[in-house]
């Protein structure tokens, strides 16, 4: 057949998202990647400047479906920093709950789906019955399965009680037994190992040098992990590792997320045991003074990272998220190349990608075409009916 | 005279009802939809999911027959059209030359055996055809991974197929199923080749682990990307009848078929059971090939191929040695 290229995306089974990756194979072998990527921006940072600061609580929720505590955990980091507040230490604990029962929940489904990925759907459809028993606590907690609705300025809206967290901690028995079950599946099944081992290879060297998070750079070896590098929340009081391979391979992403389920489950029964009696909220001012503010945790995919600007009114003046899967999308052109066609799919999943939440405004500039320009709504406007009426379509 | 042309209608009217209804196509078309059911429903079920309805795989079909017609722009509309009809009818050919109901198929020759391997060879063809003039690039993908696959898992087949005709010495399907009812011993001497023949029949119905022509996560459907409407629904039918079939074949030569033969009067009684016979047996060989495919991931191209000539292929020869020697020693 020559060399052809193939169009993975924006419409792909192995996309949950729409991206494109154009391929040019040789054969089976992978010759060049060509990522593209803005097919889901959904203009939420300019959303978020007409909005109160009260009401970005659930806007900024909503940019990811997988790691939405990650992104309110880190805006109301950011507007209680600015405030100068101290939040009560029981809220702390119960967001430090949310944060670890969400990596929970997403490494779960991460393993599904890169079952899926290679094929193993029995393993997709184990981990993500499991899964569900996360997610039950979750809405036994918040009321919510995916977009809690958990935190407020200045502490969180719900307590956790002793009913709770005897559930909880059942909850966690059980999945410590499933992980059990899942490390020997992935440690020992032999089409797991021969579809994982030596695929998507990302040296330490590379992964420091295009700035890999997460996951994907604690299998490269790196000691990266936001929890301990810059502790938040109740994290300085939790006795947990960070863990790493040295693979740097697909296997080592998939060890990684495995043992750091135990490591959650570990966490979380650590605040189960130890929650500190008290308030859960104190009171925030609606305005917020002038000032600038960045955080960033540590999210399932990786380093999460925020920035907002404010100017004193009721609003932000300007916010800035850069997810992890931004920064890992260098390292997979890295991975992708000299690769079979039937690796591209796991090696993507393998960063866990979370496509929707990642896009922001681009320019493209690319060889001969004119280089794009920033127009305004109504200017858009007259450009779409021009475009319409030139094609002879009714607007 | 007028007798003996009473009996010929008679004869007449027994060769179409085998033909066309039991165990003919008919019967061919119900029973490879409840295959698919039960592939469906038990691969559900260990997945633990509910699965779908008993009737689900006939609605598929018939939905899908009632689709528009579609052929793309680029494809070459007869060799489009013709595959999955070339497939299917390879198929139907093949399952009539099975023995099913007694020891002989339809028509029983010296070689059957061999037609049938043959005849289950042309599917994968059309599936290459079908994927290469569909004129997608994916579907030309997919259409090259079916055409260098094939060898890896058809010399196995064939080579693993032929052990039990070597330790009995007939190609005659016939000869086969009651030299190894009389001879229980052959099953245990052509275990390997049994389930040297079972992996090669996952490869061949391109089932996990070795789906590569169609992965889903890679090439969307492989060879089936363009087709929709009839064209699948013949594609998806000739799949299943090809499931039942190989699944059969593998029932005939390592598990004596329709054997042990119960005779019955009147006739039909003993045809009836020798179905049954034969069904269980087949339905067993599904299942494992069902269980295979719950507990396995999906391998890559040259993963395939290096199993395929490391593992499959000595181990196929190492059982036709074993047949050689059997045969050598005088023969059970």
């Amino acid at each position: 057949m020559g060399i052809v290229k193939l169009p993975i995306g924006p419409q792909h089974p192995a996309l949950k998202e729409p991206e494109n990756f154009t391929i040019t194979l040789d054969g089976e072998r992978v010759i060049d990647v060509d990522i593209r990527i803005g097919y889901t921006h959904r203009g939420i940072e300019k959303l978020m400047e007409s909005r109160t600061y009260t009401q970005n609580l659930y806007l900024v929720e909503r940019i990811c479906g997988i790691c939405s505590y990650a992104h309110v955990e880190n805006f109301t980091q950011n507007v209680e920093e600015i405030l100068g507040l101290q939040i009560p230490k029981r809220a702390e604990y119960i967001r430090t709950l949310f944060l670890e029962l969400e990596r929970l929940h997403s490494h779960f489904l991460w393993l599904g789906v890169a079952g899926h990925e290679i094929g193993f759907d029995t393993l997709f459809m184990y981990t993500w019955q499991d899964r569900e028993v996360v997610q039950d606590l979750l809405e036994m907690i918040s009321g919510n399965r995916v977009n809690y609705a958990m935190n407020a300025i200045g502490g969180v809206r719900r307590d956790v009680s002793e009913e709770h967290r005897k559930k909880v901690l059942e909850g966690m028995d059980y999945l410590e037994k499933r992980t059990e079950y899942y490390k020997e599946v992935a440690i020992n099944e032999k089409t797991i190992l021969a579809r994982a081992e030596n695929v998507g290879i990302l040296k330490p060297k590379v992964a420091l040098k295009l700035a890999a998070v997460g996951p994907t750079a604690r299998a490269s070896g790196i000691m990266v992990d936001i929890r301990k590098d810059d502790p938040y929340a109740s994290y300085p009081d939790i006795p947990f590792d960070v863990i790493t391979t040295n693979t740097n391979d697909v296997l080592g992403r998939v060890v990684v997320r495995v043992l750091e389920v135990f490591e959650s489950i570990k966490i979380i029964r650590y605040l189960m045991g130890h929650l500190p009696d008290g308030e859960i909220i104190t009171k925030a001012p609606r305005k917020v003074p002038e000032g600038e503010s960045i955080s960033h945790t540590e999210a399932p995919r990786g380093e999460d990272f925020h920035y907002l600007r404010s100017n004193g009114t009721e609003k932000p003046e300007r916010y800035k998220v850069r997810t992890p899967t931004l920064a890992n999308l260098p390292a997979v052109a890295e991975m992708l190349k000299e690769t079979y066609l039937a690796d591209v799919p796991i090696i993507v999943a393998a960063i866990d990608p979370c496509m929707g939440c990642m896009d922001r405004v681009l320019l493209l500039k690319k060889g001969k075409e004119k280089p794009g320009e920033l127009i305004d709504g109504e200017r858009l406007r007259r450009y779409g009916i021009k475009w319409y009426a030139e094609r002879g379509w009714k607007a | 005279m007028v007798c003996r042309k009473g009996v010929e209608s008679i004869d007449i009217l027994l060769t179409l009802l085998y033909l066309f209804i039991f165990p003919g196509f008919i019967f061919l078309f119900a029973f490879s939809l409840f295959t698919e059911y039960l592939d469906r429903k038990i691969y559900a079920r260990m997945q633990r999911r509910v699965g779908p309805p008993f009737l689900q795989p006939f609605a598929d079909l018939v939905k899908l027959s009632a689709k528009e017609d579609v052929v793309p722009e680029n494809a070459e509309r007869f060799m489009f059209t013709a595959a999955p009809i070339i497939g299917l009818a390879a198929i139907f050919a093949a399952f009539l030359y099975l023995p099913i109901v007694s020891s002989t198929g339809l028509h029983s020759f010296n070689g059957d055996l061999i037609v049938v391997l043959y005849l289950l060879t042309i599917p994968t063809l059309a599936m290459f055809l079908g994927g290469w003039y569909s004129g997608n690039v994916f579907g030309q993908k997919g259409g090259m991974r079916v055409a260098s696959l094939l060898f890896s898992y058809e010399i196995p087949f064939f080579l693993t197929l032929l052990t039990p005709a070597l330790i009995e010495g007939s190609w005659k399907m016939a000869d086969i199923v009651t030299f190894e009812i009389t001879h229980p011993l052959v099953f245990i001497i052509s275990f390997l080749g049994f389930v040297i023949g079972l992996i090669a029949l996952q490869g061949k119905l391109e089932r996990l682990p070795f789906d590569i022509p169609e992965a889903e996560t890679e090439i969307v459907a492989g060879p089936l990307v363009e087709y929709s409407g009839r064209r699948l629904a013949l594609f998806r039918l000739a799949r299943d009848a090809e499931m039942v079939v190989g699944a059969g074949l593998l029932a005939v030569v390592f598990l004596a078929g329709p054997e042990p033969i119960v005779h019955l009067e009147p006739v039909y009684l003993s045809w009836i059971v020798g179905a049954l016979v034969f069904l269980a047996k087949t339905l067993f060989v599904i299942f494992l090939l069902i269980l295979i495919k719950s507990a396995v991931a999906r391998i890559r191209t040259d993963q395939m191929i290096s199993f395929a000539y490391k593992w499959l292929i000595p181990l196929t020869l190492v059982q036709i040695f074993i047949a050689i020697i059997v045969r050598f020693l005088g023969g059970i």
